[in-house]
């Protein structure tokens, strides 16, 4: 009953508001005018109309910029994003005032040059200078935005060698949520394969392979060291997620099948920043950056950047493989009968 | 039934159902493609409810969603479905068979001197594929598990496995179906428009006699033509992977308490594929639009479009260049650092082309002599949009920053401006300016002044804000920002966002009104409403099989003698021939 009533208001709107705009545009016609052709009347309202607009696009996004400014990322807590957020601002440089300039132009001439009947518009059909001009200095101002960001990105994805000691995690990411693997004592992480996931192995390490013994695997918030490169290794269990740590401007898609790599150096503990923001409650978070089900939206992951000796002792008290209930050596050897290794899925270390 | 009952109704099936004329073709194209964008619309601000009040009961949703808004609360993988949804009809079925469907249809033999298409039967298969396209499609959304969820992009294996997410089982399976007979419909479409424009010119319509519009929509069809088949493959391996157990796109994978059978696939070869085509399809879009623009500001400045041989090769440029930056959707999937410089340096170099169509408007609308009806508001919109989005992709185009960008709202808040708002307003403006020639009447002015500022205030209300919650890290396709305490004060953003999408929303409205108002009861228009020059303004109001009555006119000149020194009228028809001592301005 509502909702016929509705539609009937609805259809008694529309046939009202045709009558209106019939009895306009009749209104029109006797006048002399068209209901097509604008009025000068119009033109003079729709130029002026051209700087006001200007004007509050101007304001709001300035009142954006003062609202929420404080909303947006802290500053970056990793060399390389230090780096990438000048490029960053470097870029916004460049771009702001030829936003700027030409929304001035756009509409200011729109303004300025409304319909006059007693005038006729300029024939200026093209200028070869004028042309290469705004070829050449675009041309120029990307070229060098190009070099300064591929110098940079060049940098960011330089792969880490020995010498760097970099501290090894695996981020593992199937739907919907995250584990974060440690390669233990030997540096090196056990063979995994998805043939092997079974009951408390989500991973699906292989037990039979020793470098898998003591690889220490946490959930819901993972550790590293301050101002040592981290080596982030990615894999994923079902669907591709994508492990986006956005206060370090560090993310890499995980796809299942393969593996992927990102590696930074944190610049700032967690009780640093804490105390940069004054918000005891900040944390560092990883986040899913790639559709991936139904609860996308709800898969993160804690980050603790800790100083050196607090991670060590941190990593100290974390099971190993073996030793974590449910993982033991005799299900493994049964296990390992079906043969997996062929597609075993090798996490070399460095 | 007597046989004259019987003659008239084949009449009517052949004139308004199956006809193979170009005009009545891109009517349907308008009305279909129009259709299909509306409910894309409605689609997003139901799940821009969500956004900006998660978890807030809306029971009206519930009386007409039933299960999926339980409680009145969309459930979140109905709010992919619906995300999906809205993302492949606004790119595909509005902005691509609606926009070139319409106007390359209407277009390109009227402004020619064409009397039809190459092949009308082909551009009548070619709108039929569309409308089964977009029946698939629609259909998808009450089979079992929903509609497709994987995002417009449906990258596998989210979207190859049923157990990943409900939508990835029946309704992507008619998801493929549908994007399949739409991929034929466009190739019938594009090679049709090609030949058409190739061959069908008038007498002394050279190709740099071409009005701009003509010159997109030949970039735009070929660019359909070369990208289109490369999606169609990835998609045919995709419906393979999900029905007939090969694995192209699938290696190790655990889902569901099993491990699959699947070996050696590459769900990133999928990405290459898809880019392929989903980058040249923003352009795709984009082209018909500015296309459109240059005609619309030219008319109504009346002036000449500044720099039309600069316009043709940026055109050309653009086109060219959009074959090779597909890579930079993939900077972060874990391709060779060396090859995501290599896409850096091609997407940026797309900036140039684009800056110089840029500043060809602003100098054409220099000392013009502007008349602004609705269409010039439009074109004028898409100016603005198109240099507020562009200068964002200059960010996204930039590996480095890419890192921390990708896949936020800042891309999200990037791409609608620069090509869902450039593309709608390109395609609003050409409704406005080729209605009489649709429909032999025009479209009332008034609303749409109203019409045109409201869309433009809420259109960035809506946009322009997301930059922001990209840049403090939000994610897109989150159902909603309420799991993670680093989102927790940008609730009053999203709501925001919400308020303008539902004004946004409802101001088309009297767009709408005023195109079905103005079909059956609006002024009646004369041949040339604008004082065009182009050639689509001397046929006659009615439309008549061949579109003109006598002889095809002859072209004697380009397509911009507006306010040409020396002549009285401040436009020159192209038919007109050159006076002694004139010169056509483009040789
Ligand atoms: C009323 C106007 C519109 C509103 C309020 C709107 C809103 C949105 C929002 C909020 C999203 C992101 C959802 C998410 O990531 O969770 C989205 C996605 C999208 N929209 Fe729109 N949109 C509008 C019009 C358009 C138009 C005109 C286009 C044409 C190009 C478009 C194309 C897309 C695409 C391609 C996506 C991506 C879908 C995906 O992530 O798979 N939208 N829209
Ligand atoms: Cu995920
Ligand atoms: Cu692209």
């Amino acid at each position: 009953m509502m909702n016929l009533l509705i539609i009937a208001a609805i259809v008694l709107g529309i046939i009202a508001l045709s009558k209106v705009v019939k009895v306009l545009e009749k209104a029109s016609t006797v006048r002399g005018e068209n209901t097509y052709t604008p009025t000068d009347k119009e033109n003079k309202t729709q130029a002026l109309l051209m700087p006001i607009f200007l004007l509050v696009y101007f304001a709001f996004i300035a009142w954006q910029l003062v609202a929420w400014g404080d909303r947006m990322l802290p500053m970056a807590a990793s060399e390389h994003g230090i780096v990438i957020d000048k490029l960053m601002d470097t870029t916004w440089i460049i771009i702001t005032p030829v936003f700027i300039v030409t929304h001035i132009l756009l509409f200011y001439f729109a303004w300025k040059y409304a319909y006059d009947k007693n005038r006729k518009a300029q024939f200026f059909a093209h200028s070869n200078k004028l042309e290469m001009l705004w070829t050449a200095i675009p041309a120029l101002v990307l070229l060098i935005l190009i070099l300064y960001g591929l110098s940079i990105w060049n940098d960011t994805m330089e792969p880490l060698t020995a010498e760097d000691e970099p501290v090894e995690i695996e981020l593992y990411a199937r739907q919907f949520d995250w584990t974060a693997r440690y390669p233990g004592e030997d540096g090196k992480f056990g063979t995994a394969d998805v043939r092997l996931i079974e009951g408390i192995n989500m991973l699906g390490l292989d037990s039979t392979d020793e470098n898998a013994w003591d690889d220490k695997y946490v959930k819901a918030e993972f550790v590293i060291p301050v101002n040592r490169p981290v080596q982030f290794y990615f894999r994923a269990q079902d669907v591709i997620h994508s492990a986006f740590m956005p206060h370090f401007r560090a993310q890499m898609n995980c796809v299942p099948g393969m593996t992927t790599r990102f590696n930074f150096v944190p610049t700032m503990t967690t009780a640093e920043m804490q105390e940069h923001l004054g918000d005891p409650e900040f944390h560092y978070q990883l986040l899913c950056n790639k559709i991936c089900g139904a609860a996308h939206y709800n898969m993160g992951m804690e980050i603790k950047v800790v100083s050196e000796e607090e991670y060590i002792a941190w990593l100290a008290e974390q099971n190993e493989f073996l030793k974590v209930e449910g993982n033991t050596n005799t299900t493994a050897q049964t296990e390992s009968n079906s043969q997996p290794s062929q597609g075993a899925e090798e996490v070399s270390s460095l | 039934m007597s046989a004259t009952a019987h003659h008239q109704d084949n009449d009517f099936l052949f004139k308004y159902i199956f006809s193979t004329d170009h005009k009545m073709i891109a009517k349907q194209f308008f009305l279909t493609g129009s259709f299909m964008g509306l409910i894309g619309m409605l689609m997003s601000s139901i799940f821009r409810l969500q956004l900006g009040y998660p978890g807030e009961s809306f029971p009206f949703l519930e009386s007409f969603m039933g299960g999926w808004a339980p409680d009145g609360v969309l459930s979140p993988d109905k709010y992919l479905a619906l995300v999906t949804l809205h993302g492949t009809i606004m790119v595909f079925f509005l902005l691509t068979a609606g926009l070139s469907g319409t106007f390359s249809n209407l277009l390109i033999p009227l402004q020619l001197g064409a009397r039809d298409m190459a092949s009308g039967f082909m551009n009548m298969l070619s709108y039929w594929f569309f409308f089964l396209s977009s029946c698939v499609m629609i259909a998808s959304i009450f089979v079992e598990g929903g509609p497709a969820s994987g995002g417009w992009t449906i990258y596998p294996p989210l979207s190859a496995l049923p157990e990943a997410v409900p939508g990835s089982g029946m309704g992507m399976t008619l998801w493929i179906i549908s994007m399949a007979l739409f991929i034929v419909s466009s190739l019938l479409g594009s090679l049709n428009y090609i030949v058409t424009i190739l061959n069908l010119r008038t007498k002394g319509m050279t190709m740099t006699r071409m009005p701009l519009t003509i010159w997109a929509f030949l970039v735009t069809a070929i660019l359909g033509v070369l990208s289109f088949p490369v999606l169609f493959s990835a998609v045919l391996l995709l419906f393979f992977d999900r029905s007939f157990g090969t694995s192209f796109y699938l290696s190790d994978i655990y889902i569901a308490g099993q491990a699959l059978e699947v070996e050696g696939g590459s769900p990133i070869l999928y990405e290459h594929l898809f880019w392929f085509l989903g980058h040249p399809e923003v352009y795709i879009i984009l082209l018909p639009a500015l296309g459109i623009t240059s005609e619309v500001v030219a008319t109504n400045a009346r002036k000449p479009i500044f720099g039309y041989r600069a316009m043709i090769g940026s055109i050309l440029a653009i086109g060219f260049i959009s074959f090779l930056v597909w890579g930079h959707h993939m900077f972060i999937t874990g391709m060779n650092p060396f090859l995501g410089a290599v896409f850096t340096f091609t997407t940026l170099l797309v900036a140039i082309p684009s800056a110089v169509k840029v500043f060809n408007y602003l100098t054409t609308l220099w000392k013009g002599n502007i008349r602004f009806t609705p269409a010039m508001l439009f074109a004028i919109g898409l100016v603005s949009t198109f240099i507020t989005g562009g200068l964002t992709g200059i960010i996204l185009g930039d590996s480095a920053l890419d890192i921390n960008v990708h896949d936020t709202y800042f891309v999200v808040g990037h791409f609608h401006i620069v090509m869902g708002l450039s593309g709608t307003f390109g395609m609003i403006s050409g409704i406005y300016h080729w209605f009489p020639k649709m429909y032999g009447r025009v479209m009332n002015k008034s609303l749409g002044y109203i019409h045109f500022w409201a869309t433009i205030v809420t259109a960035y209300g809506i946009f322009f804000p997301m930059h922001f919650l990209g840049l403090a890290g939000v994610p897109r396709r989150y159902y909603a920002n309420t799991e993670f305490p680093m989102f927790n004060e940008m609730y009053d953003i999203n709501e925001l966002i919400t308020v303008f999408a539902i004004i946004a929303v409802a101001s088309q409205g009297i767009f709408i009104f005023n195109i079905f108002y103005s079909m059956f009861k609006g002024q009646k228009s004369p041949q040339n409403p604008w004082e065009s020059t182009t050639l689509e303004w001397t046929t006659p109001v009615e439309h008549i099989h061949g579109n003109w009555p006598g002889e095809l006119p002859e072209v004697h000149r380009w397509a911009y003698d507006y306010s040409k020194p020396n002549i009285e009228e401040d436009f020159v028809p192209q038919t007109v021939p050159l006076r002694e001592g004139e010169e056509d301005e483009n040789h």
